[in-house]
């Protein structure tokens, strides 16, 4: 392994150029890429990477570089790229082509505001807009993390029994822009780990077949349970490349939900994406002052996991989300998945929080204002956007 | 999951238009696509196909009347959709070629900053345009390549503006070749089509295509239109080659516009200044006849 000090777009390009690069025994690897703060980086050192076979396109728009990415990937290449924010609502089309086509894309994202009014700082407003996509959704909480998890994305993405694009997030600046201490694998470990890509229903010439053509109701319909079913085997899949990623790596990545404390918790936190790193802070204090709590890290969000939250929060009795998201006229995104989820345990006191918007600043003195919040709750209500700004 | 697949088919390719398209009687579309097969001989293309009616021509999934891979990509992706594949095949020294069939919405609208992208990367892609001059797909609405005074759904007393000029906008790419097609003039499109797949980078074709529902026309008469328009200097037969140097293909020879026109529902009610259009035409040609004197092809 390389211990370097890397910025979150500079570890999520390393290991986009290294899967890529993990591809030239077989048709190589490409993709298109279109700036946006905060991801640009990624797709500058994606551009800078020198290909033994490969190349990346740098393109008009968002738009054409997941089309690009759609024919790269036709073509039987690994494909990949980068966006946030507008970039990603702006691809909005071809993101939904490419998931419906079983393509085994990976794109790196760095959660960003959706404006205008523009605000450049983390919410997860943006991949979370694309969540009925067929693609697989995994948020990040540290540049470790990060790293692992897109090797991870292609494994999976390019297992037969998955064949589903993925997006791997970051907190935009509070993991792209800040540096860390990263083991950065190096290639022959990424070569080991990642196989060369056989994408059986390439284009071909010497197997022509239309793709995309109209189908009928029946037809789609199959295709959509289709689709279902291999997000239903994203869990065994997502375990087995974890196995073997320990094996290559020497370290595990974190799995679909990482519960810490819930053993014993009669009170449990649920998010995604860095406040995971605050959580752990404030729970690890709450512990030591005798307190019950425990924390569970959302990380795999498509597919979601209904009954394995359901468990990942133990006996704890009450529950409250931290979502960096406001789905307009409803409330937290990951709120609503998880009330979904926990619809077999009335017992449960679950409380929606939204925290965190436009970057806001989401530390410990804030958990804690939420926790003090909850404590003094008998009784659910609607989403509570925290800090408190209106009275 | 993992998909067995049968031994690859050695046969000869099979005519690239199968029988059973879903396109209407007469479409030219239909005549340039099976025109497009015998300028291509053995070569097996990629055919990438944006939202319009050439997406639907192959008909339902599992059954297709393209015989060679075909990708029907979202409406304004078909170049960079392309780029992805060129590219590729390329990295793996596949050397059939990579071939947009499109229509003038995906490419004269809300393709044509992705055709921009892609002829001034200059993408190893030949892209075909199949103008009909409307939204065929979508029933007949109006699009940037109708021409003035023709009527169609959204231009219920005929369209106000000029057909944008496409030739002009690729030529200012300073793309290798740019070239029109006429359907009425078969040596020419096929000399034109076997020269642009001799060529790498990025070619542009542009084929007038008649359209019987959209232009309310006798679908036998599909391909007569086209020698009328070329013949009295509405769709000028030309090349551009290096978005520089000229030569025009074939001259008006006096047939009267109203020759063409009246031969089309779409300008009966509302037919445009016959004055007008005439010197609109001169205009026009008196341009390229200056661009072909100034800036000739030699070759
Ligand atoms: C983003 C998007 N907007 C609108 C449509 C609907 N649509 C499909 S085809 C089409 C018109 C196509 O016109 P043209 O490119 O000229 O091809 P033609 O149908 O005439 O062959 C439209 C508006 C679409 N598929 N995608
Ligand atoms: S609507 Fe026009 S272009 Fe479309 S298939 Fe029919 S005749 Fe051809
Ligand atoms: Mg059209």
């Amino acid at each position: 392994m390389t211990r370097a000090v890397v910025t979150g777009n500079q570890a999520a390009g390393h290991a986009l150029v290294a899967a890529g690069e993990a591809n030239r025994a077989a048709r190589g690897c490409g993709g298109g890429g279109y700036p946006i703060t905060p991801q640009t980086e990624i797709i500058e050192n994606v551009m800078a990477a020198r290909f033994s076979k490969g190349n990346f396109t740098a393109v008009e728009s968002e738009h054409s570089a997941m089309a690009v990415c759609i024919g790269t990937s036709l073509a039987g290449a690994r494909s990949f790229t980068a966006s946030s924010s507008n970039g990603l609502l702006y691809m909005t089309e071809n993101v939904f082509a490419a998931g419906l086509a079983r393509l085994p894309i990976v794109m790196a994202v760095a959660n960003r505001t959706v404006g205008p009014p523009w605000n450049i700082w983390a919410d997860h407003g943006d991949s979370l807009a694309l969540r009925d996509a067929p693609w697989l959704q995994l948020y990040c909480d540290s540049h470790q993390d990060l790293v692992d998890t897109i090797l991870l994305a292609f494994r999976v993405a390019e297992d037969p029994r998955v064949l589903l694009p993925v997006m791997v997030t970051e907190d935009g600046f509070l993991l792209s822009h800040t540096s860390m201490v990263v083991d950065l694998p190096p290639q022959d470990l990424v070569d080991a780990y990642l196989p060369p890509l056989d994408l059986a229903l390439r284009m071909r010439a010497d197997h022509p077949r239309t793709y995309g053509q109209i189908m009928s109701p029946r037809e789609t319909q199959r295709h959509r349970e289709e689709i279902q079913a291999a997000m239903e085997r994203v869990p065994e899949v997502l375990e087995e490349a974890g196995a073997e990623f320990a094996h290559v790596f020497g370290r595990r990545p974190r799995g679909a939900f990482e519960a810490e404390h819930t053993a014993d918790a009669d009170t449990v936190l649920i998010a995604a994406g860095t406040t995971v790193s605050t959580l752990r802070r404030v729970v690890e204090e709450r512990r030591s002052a005798g307190e019950k709590i425990g924390f569970v890290q959302l990380k795999l969000f498509r597919p979601f996991l209904r009954d394995e939250l359901a468990q990942a929060i133990g006996a704890a009795r009450r529950v409250a989300v931290l979502d960096r998201d406001h789905s307009s006229g409803s409330g937290g995104i990951m709120w609503n998945e998880i009330a979904t989820s926990l619809r077999e345990r009335p017992d449960v006191l679950l409380q929606g929080y939204i925290v965190g918007l436009g970057g806001g600043e989401v530390d410990p003195p804030l958990i804690d204002l939420v926790l003090d919040d909850f404590a003094g709750r008998e009784r659910s209500q609607a989403p509570i956007f925290f800090p408190r700004l209106v009275t | 999951m993992a998909t067995t697949l049968p031994a690859p088919d050695t046969a000869p390719r099979p005519h690239l238009l199968r029988p059973d398209s879903t396109n209407c009687p007469g479409c030219a579309m239909s005549v340039g696509l099976q025109w497009l097969d015998e300028a291509l001989g053995a070569a097996t293309p990629t055919l990438v196909v944006p939202a319009c009616c050439a997406a639907v021509t192959p008909g339902a999934f599992p059954a297709s009347a393209y015989s060679v891979p075909t990708v029907a990509t979202t409406f304004a992706s078909a170049a960079a959709v392309a780029t992805g594949i060129a590219r590729v095949r390329e990295l793996n020294g596949e050397a059939d070629p990579t071939i947009c069939w499109a229509g003038d919405g995906g490419t004269y609208d809300i393709g044509l900053a992705t055709l921009s992208a892609a002829a001034e990367r200059n993408e190893d892609v030949l892209y075909i345009c199949y103008d009909n001059e409307i939204y065929g797909n979508t029933g007949g609405q109006r699009s940037s390549a109708t021409p003035r005074g023709a009527k169609t759904s959204t231009t219920p007393r005929g369209k106000v503006e000029a057909k944008k000029d496409i030739m002009a906008i690729m030529a200012a790419h300073r793309l290798p070749y740019a070239a029109t097609l006429s359907l009425a003039h078969r040596d020419d499109f096929l000399r034109k089509i076997r020269l642009a797949l001799g060529m790498t980078g990025f070619r542009f074709l542009l084929m007038l295509s008649p359209c019987p529902a959209g232009w309310k026309s006798d679908p036998a008469e599909s391909v007569e239109l086209v020698r009328l328009a070329v013949a009295c200097g509405l769709f000028p037969l030309y090349e551009v080659f290096d978005g520089e140097r000229y030569r025009v293909n074939a001259r008006p020879d006096g047939t009267p516009l109203d020759d063409y026109l009246r031969r089309q529902g779409r300008f009966r009610t509302v037919a445009p200044s016959m004055d007008e259009l005439r010197a609109q035409v001169d205009r026009e040609w008196a341009r390229l006849d200056e661009l072909a004197r100034v800036f000739p092809a030699t070759d």
